[in-house]
């Protein structure tokens, strides 16, 4: 089963549960960890990581023979953004501006154009004892993570547990992340600011026909609308987790919760079970 | 007309509770909401919005069934697997426009995408420029830089100082879009190690920019270890440490109610955020 953790807010607190799922089940069955988060991957942090492969991921960027090229503007044209312009005889890239489509190569009439390619970030893997992890990083200054996740989320082996940690907000690289899981879990917190971007990335989930359940982390200050509004919305709340300042302090030595306090173990074991039986029943609405 | 930006790299450590309490202290100043698919900062101010514009961008594919010969042309050079069984997904359809260009039966149009909306609203601490991107729509930046140029309009048309954004989280598209040009970046880090690692990220990011960065540490003493570290840190890269916030519950009840923690209560937080403004003030030079 894929499992993604996503939230919509920024720190919440889809890390500490990522990582805490994909440790618990790791002891009991195949599992891996992917870090989709490629902005700012955290999950190494949680891991006691022993890195195997690391391989630069590389996006194309259209090259121009200047030879075969007659200026004629055709590339220009037909890039929708805007990463080629044409001006006095001469071409210019933005490479960072392009996002791949082959189109100038395919349409230019001289066949003037190739595809060379340009490094935007790196993917790792390795192992922490019997988990494994796969994590995206962006190249700082490069702009598009979702070429890296799709790298990362080409390792997914299919015979493991996935747990995929997402990054926050609700726009493409999340629906990247996201895309073709089994289950998404929400986490929130009992806040307006939780609730406000809980229900985007609801509506995220929705679109994309992929069951969802919610967890509410920090639960001790607040208020209960977001309980109220998954109950409106038929969505379950999975596991409820406590303001803690014990929890907030192993997070902040980079201590898993799981190995911090063993006692969430059979919760998150018992939270997976839970997962296997509300993704048997589909999506809700 | 300054500008300065609030970033993190981490989510959820605070920018928009600091830029909220900002609104309340800033005088002359325009509000730029830069996180534009996940905007709260309107959740504290209660804004009343004067403009509400679509925000059209980019476009998507449309197959027509009727003219479809199911060549499969169009799915052999689509480089984003959007198109299966003759069928566009339009949510991974990047609009590239290459499918129709390679049609024999002019079967695909090319159709423009409503992607969101953008507001000029007015609240009780001065006008806020916001935005709401469509749902799984494309970050591309695009929006962001419509805020932040709709809000240095506003600073002219009212004759005002400056602008300070709520910026988005991560490194990427958006954040690089609330950033550029920008006259000062404030970065609200926290004392974990995953904190320590953004910032050091987000940080680089102000480098590659070239962009002034100052720091404040919030919920500084949930581990003075890494309070420590961090000083250290930007003691070791020559950046200010502005501000160093206590955590509070006092923050969420805030929120809870509405409003910005410097508006709700009177206590050691909110000293530090005067402070901090303070400190944003002085080296962005405004009043």
């Amino acid at each position: 089963m894929i499992v993604s953790v996503a939230s919509g807010k920024g720190g919440t607190g889809k890390t500490l549960v990522a990582t805490s799922l994909a440790l618990s089940l790791a002891n009991r069955h195949p599992a891996q960890l992917l870090d989709c988060d490629v902005e700012e991957p955290n999950d190494h942090i949680f891991l006691n990581l022993t890195v195997s492969q690391s391989w630069p991921v590389c996006v194309a960027v259209p090259e121009i023979d200047e030879i075969k090229c007659t200026s004629c503007g055709m590339c220009s044209e037909v890039c929708a953004y805007n990463a080629i312009a044409v001006i006095k005889q001469k071409v210019l890239v933005f490479p960072e501006l392009c996002h791949g489509c082959g189109a100038c190569s395919y349409l230019c009439p001289e066949s003037a154009i190739t595809e060379g390619g340009r490094e935007i970030g790196v993917v790792e893997m390795g192992t922490s004892g019997r988990l494994e992890l796969v994590q995206g990083r962006l190249l700082i200054g490069e702009l598009m993570a979702p070429p890296i996740i799709r790298e990362v989320k080409r390792h997914i082996n299919p015979t493991s547990h996935v747990i995929i940690d997402v990054s926050p907000g609700t726009s493409c690289p999340v629906v990247e992340s996201i895309s073709g899981s089994d289950f998404c879990l929400l986490v929130t917190e009992p806040t307006p600011f939780g609730l406000n971007d809980l229900s985007l990335a609801v509506e995220v989930v929705r679109k994309l026909r992929i069951p969802c359940g919610v967890i509410i982390n920090r639960v001790g200050v607040g208020d209960e609308k977001v309980e109220g509004y998954c109950k409106e919305q038929g969505i379950p709340i999975l596991l409820k987790i406590p303001l803690d300042r014990k929890i907030a302090t192993l997070y902040s030595k980079g201590i898993p919760l799981v190995e911090g306090m063993p006692e969430w173990r059979p919760v998150f074991l018992e939270l997976f079970g839970e997962i296997g039986r509300v993704a048997s029943v589909g999506a809700t609405r | 007309m300054k500008e300065v930006v609030i970033l993190s790299g981490k989510g959820g450590t605070g920018k928009t509770s600091i830029v909220a309490s900002f609104a309340v202290l800033a005088r002359d100043k325009v509000l730029a909401d830069c996180d534009v698919d996940a905007a709260d900062l309107h959740l504290l101010l209660q804004p009343t919005t004067r403009r509400n514009e679509e925000f059209w961008s980019g476009q998507v594919a449309f197959i027509d069934k009727e003219k479809c010969t199911q060549c499969g042309l169009c799915q052999d050079v689509c480089r984003f697997g959007a198109i299966k069984d003759y069928s566009v997904d339009e949510v991974s359809c990047e609009g590239c426009g290459l499918c129709p260009r390679v049609c024999p039966a002019g079967a695909i149009v090319m159709q423009p995408c409503m992607a969101g909306y953008w507001f000029v609203s007015d609240t009780r601490h001065g006008p806020l420029v916001h935005a709401r991107l469509g749902i799984a729509q494309e970050n591309s930046g695009k929006l962001v830089t419509l805020v932040r140029v709709n809000a240095r309009r506003v600073v002219e048309e009212q004759g005002l100082d400056c602008i300070v954004s709520d910026g988005p989280p991560g490194i990427g598209c958006p954040a690089v879009a609330s950033l550029t040009g920008a006259d000062l970046a404030l970065l609200v880090t926290e004392p974990t190690l995953s904190g320590i690692h953004d910032l050091e990220r987000v940080l680089g990011l102000c480098r590659y920019f070239d962009i002034p960065a100052m720091v404040c540490i919030n919920k500084c003493d949930l581990n003075g270890d890494n309070s420590r570290r961090i000083e250290g840190y930007c003691r070791d890269q020559g950046i200010e440490v502005a501000a160093r916030v206590p955590f509070d519950n006092v923050v969420t009840e805030a929120i809870v109610r509405g409003l910005p923690v410097v508006e709700y209560s009177s206590n050691k937080v909110t000293q530090e955020i005067e402070n901090l403004w303070q400190r944003t003030r002085a080296k962005l030079g405004t009043k």
